[in-house]
């Protein structure tokens, strides 16, 4: 497994209005492996969504450096290429489509790389395939739910053909029903060998990654794979953080004595461990 | 109730005028109303309302659609009615108190008021014909060749594009910001016209800072999708002046000179 992303002892400020600065990332340095799934968590105010900004060359650090394949995100020369290879998907679904036709705005990406016409109608089909909206191309976007509008956010990113997709809590806007949607969406894209960074307040969600980064207060706490961080829920606690419900729950079973394994993460899991064990 | 508004007023339908290039229905459109104003009897208007029908037809828009169209400027057409009856010196035919009908003043509003019918149903079946997105990318590429005297066209096109994507989103937003005033009190259906007007004052500021946060938000997605990067861009939908185009705008060209000819000639 080789880095895709490397982030060294980032720093970043941001200017107040009345000229003071305020750090929001404090010296932080981790690796995302190429294909693997990684969630970074935190608090509001804990600089992830601030993080998440400095993959992709949105923002720049103070001190430290950041490398999307090699390439430092401080290099002017090099600033398209890592948004071509890290797309980014943001919070607010309304936000960020550009187009008041569906797969035009899912076109806008690769319009603005300038790639053919027939391959970019193309990528657009396989696009809205990926995110199973193909039956929505031509409807409006403000016909749509919130969780269908955050699928075609995520097609616009996928037709840009990324190595990478930086997901900046993108389902926090959304009703459950849509959250699960998303979800399973960024679950197939990662399978589908997409490396995927999610930012997310809900352990639920970072339950799902191979790897969970836990920010506070603009420094990484615990860093680790999911069933590591869980072992730990006092720790999370301290950070004012939960242990999702099925974690919670399989912990307190063992405890009664039931036998059941220490990484299980999801409510399926469990169903699944517990329906074996009787 | 915000879900189904309509943007612009296209009518969704497959026909041989909705697929036309929408540069070709710009100017033609641009063309006909030049037309409407260098006719000059009975005779044109007629031929002008023939070629009219024609792409009625064509087009397979309901005539209801249309004539809705002609609604909200009843009222100026009356207007225009009335002062052309009214205020064109000529041969006195009625008077009544101080003022008096010509001859000349109807003749000249049956022009005016024909004129104006048709040009309003000519430039709604422009809209009524063609997606606004499809409009946009027409104006795009019909003001490019003004880009070497430092015409912004990609730049405007993106604005209306804009523009026309955020406009439920922005009433929405406008909803959002009356039902929450509403729940404190805030009154907008009583009291005079004045005071409604006042209630509007506190919706239009939030709603201004929504407006700007939401340009924030979107200027950062486009960023993050390579917008202005200074590849040169490419559309997933050319628009292509195909060979029906060019039956349709031999067409238009025999129809215009059958215009000038009757001018002309009668």
């Amino acid at each position: 497994m080789t880095a895709f992303l490397e982030v060294q002892n980032l720093v970043f400020d941001y200017i107040k209005q009345d000229g003071t600065t305020v750090r929001a990332i404090n010296n932080i340095s981790f690796e995302v492996e190429q294909g693997s799934f990684t969630a970074i968590i935190g608090q509001n105010g804990s600089g992830k969504s601030t993080l998440a900004k400095n993959i992709n060359a949105l923002l720049l650090p103070a001190s430290g450096r950041v490398l999307v394949d090699g390439l430092d995100t401080a290099d002017p020369a090099s600033l398209w290429e890592i948004r071509r290879r890290v797309a980014m998907v943001f919070q607010n679904p309304d936000n960020q489509i550009v187009s008041s036709i569906v797969e035009d705005d899912v076109a806008f990406g690769p319009e603005n790389l300038g790639i053919d016409p027939d391959e970019i109608r193309r990528r657009v089909s396989f696009a809205l395939s990926a995110v199973e909206m193909e039956e929505y191309r031509k409807k409006a976007p403000h016909q749509l739910s919130g969780g269908q509008k955050q699928r075609i956010a995520i097609a616009g990113a996928v037709a840009m053909q990324p190595a990478c997709i930086v997901f900046d809590e993108p389902t926090a806007m959304l009703d459950p029903r849509g959250r699960g949607e998303v979800l399973d969406v960024i679950e197939r894209l990662n399978e589908q060998g997409i490396t995927c960074v999610l930012i997310t307040h809900f352990m639920e969600e970072a339950a799902r990654a191979d790897h969970v980064i836990v920010l506070d207060e603009g420094e990484i706490k615990m860093d680790g794979q999911p069933a590591e961080i869980f072992r730990r829920p006092e720790k999370l606690r301290e950070l004012s953080l939960d242990v999702p419900p099925a974690v919670q729950m399989a912990h307190l079973l063992r405890q009664r004595g039931i036998d059941l394994p220490e990484d299980i993460n999801g409510t399926e899991e469990l169903v699944r461990c517990l329906c074996r064990s009787q | 109730m915000i879900r189904d508004i309509t943007l612009g007023q296209y009518y969704q339908t497959e026909s041989v005028i909705h697929r036309l290039d929408p540069r070709f229905k710009i100017i033609s459109t641009l063309l006909y109303i030049v037309a409407l104003f260098f006719i000059d009897d009975f005779i044109g208007f007629a031929i002008a309302w023939l070629g009219l029908e024609t792409v009625i037809c064509l087009s397979k828009v309901p005539r209801r659609f249309i004539l809705k169209g002609l609604r909200p400027v009843f009222l100026i057409i009356a207007f225009t009615l009335i002062i052309n009856i009214f205020m064109t010196q000529g041969q006195v035919l009625v008077e009544i108190w101080r003022f008096h009908i010509t001859k000349e003043g109807l003749q000249m509003a049956a022009f005016m008021g024909i004129r104006l019918v048709l040009l309003i149903i000519g430039s709604s079946l422009l809209t009524l014909t063609t997606r606004p997105i499809s409009l946009t990318d027409g104006i795009e590429s019909l003001l490019s060749p003004f880009k070497r005297f430092g015409l912004p066209a990609h730049e405007l096109a993106m604005m209306m594009t804009i523009a026309l994507r955020f406009i439920p989103t922005l009433l929405e937003e406008t909803d959002k910001i009356m039902k929450a005033q509403q729940a404190r009190g805030a009154d907008f259906e009583s009291g005079s016209l004045l005071r409604r007007a006042k209630a509007l004052v506190p919706i239009l500021v939030p709603l201004f800072i929504s407006a700007f946060r939401i340009a924030q938000d979107l200027a950062m997605a486009m960023e993050a999708r390579c917008y202005g990067s200074g590849l040169p861009r490419t559309r997933m939908h050319e628009i292509r002046f195909t060979r029906t185009d060019a039956g349709a705008a031999v067409v238009f060209v025999i129809f215009l000179a059958v215009i000038v000819l009757e001018r002309l000639l009668w």
